[in-house]
């Protein structure tokens, strides 16, 4: 049961159209876990969809039509290809994640980062925020840091807690600049989330100066 | 279903169809392919998708290539249509709201797949329990036209022309506070439209 859902303007944001790819990715994957939210974008696109509805129509030009017609044989260009992923993977990774991680988890290319976690970084264009997937062992305590811009967590596995709040599979963790935290991972098993970072963090505590140069998120 | 897309899919253009017959058409096109069940579509929703174009901001031939690339896409994926999930009208707007972002962006955008979240979503709610969306756009187009034009503004620019909260604050020179409770009265109507069991 998910108990931590994106902020209401961010699923509005997400139904318009007007989120980075990243930052969808994050409310999608949310969502999928999710039946309240899952609701309430399908309620936001059928406003959208009424608003198809009562758009103002524009003049086409003619002979649009026929070319549209001649193009409906056109050969697809590249059917989106759904990756092979193994039981586990399907299990734990929420579907509109699946191209995007494109293996298994257990044959992603793990990085480990200053001793403390795991990491892969997923393809997104450049431009937009960072996002990865990010695991950590039972009873890991993330040095006490701050953010410069905002950070979306959204937890597939496992669970931590932070500032006596308790997050498990399928919430939605959103941290802006004005927060400073130090979460500490369940000790019943692993914790695996995705996370998508606006700007790099800002560590606040000694041990923060000194993992710092390791980060690099 | 055939027999009422053959006539809907006679019918002059120009004149406005009902969610119904929208639907037989995209399920004509689904089914059978049916190339004058797709033009009735495109004679319907062409000219509206190119007005949404054209108040998203871009120019006149970009808005056609946006009209007219979202009808392929119409074409190609009829056969995803649920008509259980969503009106034709709101899956079309999903389309043209992902290809706008392909073209002019160069970006995705990743879709919640509905069918999936009942059975993956562990939160107490059974796949019985899930009942069709289908009213939901029926519904909240019947909201919408009921709005305040205050609310109705705000929710225009924002699915219309890509405005961000604090954008259309500065725009309609409004405090941002006043933006977004103008939305969440808009959205909480529309909530307490909806039957209780329209869960996913
Ligand atoms: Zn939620």
């Amino acid at each position: 049961m998910t108990h931590h859902h994106p902020p209401a303007d961010v699923l509005f944001d997400y139904a318009a159209g007007t989120l980075s790819e990243g930052e969808a990715l994050a409310v999608a994957a949310h969502a999928s876990l999710c039946s309240r939210c899952a609701r309430e974008i399908a309620m936001l696109e059928a406003a959208g969809g009424s608003l198809v509805d009562v758009a103002e129509p524009m003049a086409i030009s003619h002979g649009a039509l026929d070319a549209v017609l001649a193009r409906l044989d056109e050969p697809i260009v590249i059917a989106p290809r759904q990756p092979e992923l193994d039981a586990e993977t399907r299990r734990v990774v929420p579907k509109p994640l699946h191209a995007y991680v494109g293996r298994s988890l257990k044959e992603l290319p793990w990085r480990t980062v200053g001793r403390m976690y795991e990491e892969v970084r997923l393809p997104l264009p450049a431009k937009g925020p960072k996002v990865s997937l990010m695991r950590l062992k039972p009873g890991t305590l993330v040095p006490r840091h701050g953010h410069r811009g905002q950070e979306w967590t959204v937890v597939l596995a496992g669970g931590y807690h932070d500032g006596g709040v308790s997050f498990t599979r399928g919430d939605f963790d959103a941290k802006d600049a004005s927060h400073r935290h130090q979460p500490r991972v369940d000790d019943d098993g692993e914790c695996l989330c995705l996370v998508v970072l606006d700007a790099p963090l800002k560590l606040t505590g000694t041990i923060g100066l000194f993992v710092n140069p390791f980060l690099r998120i | 279903m055939v027999a009422s897309a053959k006539r809907a899919s006679t019918m002059l253009a120009g004149q406005s169809l009902t969610h119904e017959q929208l639907g037989a058409l995209v399920h004509a096109v689904a089914v059978n392919r049916d190339r004058a069940a797709f033009a009735a579509l495109f004679q319907h929703f062409a000219p509206r998708l190119k007005g949404f174009g054209i108040r998203r901001g871009v120019d006149a031939a970009a808005a056609e290539e946006l009209a007219q690339e979202t009808m392929l896409t119409v074409w190609r994926k009829a056969e995803t249509f649920d008509p259980a999930k969503a009106t034709v009208s709101t899956w079309v707007f999903t389309i043209v709201r992902n290809k706008r972002i392909d073209l002019f962006r160069r970006e995705g955008y990743p879709e919640v797949e509905l069918s999936e979240v009942a059975e993956a979503a562990d939160d107490g709610e059974s796949p019985e329990q899930s009942v069709s969306l289908s009213q939901h756009g029926q519904v909240v187009r019947q909201v919408m036209k009921d709005l305040p034009p205050e609310q109705m503004k705000i929710i225009q620019m924002a699915f219309f022309e890509d405005k961000s909260h604090s954008v259309i604050a500065s725009e309609l020179k409004l405090p941002l506070g006043t933006v977004k409770s103008r939305i969440r009265l808009a959205l909480s109507r529309m909530r307490a439209a909806l039957p209780e069991d329209a869960r996913v």
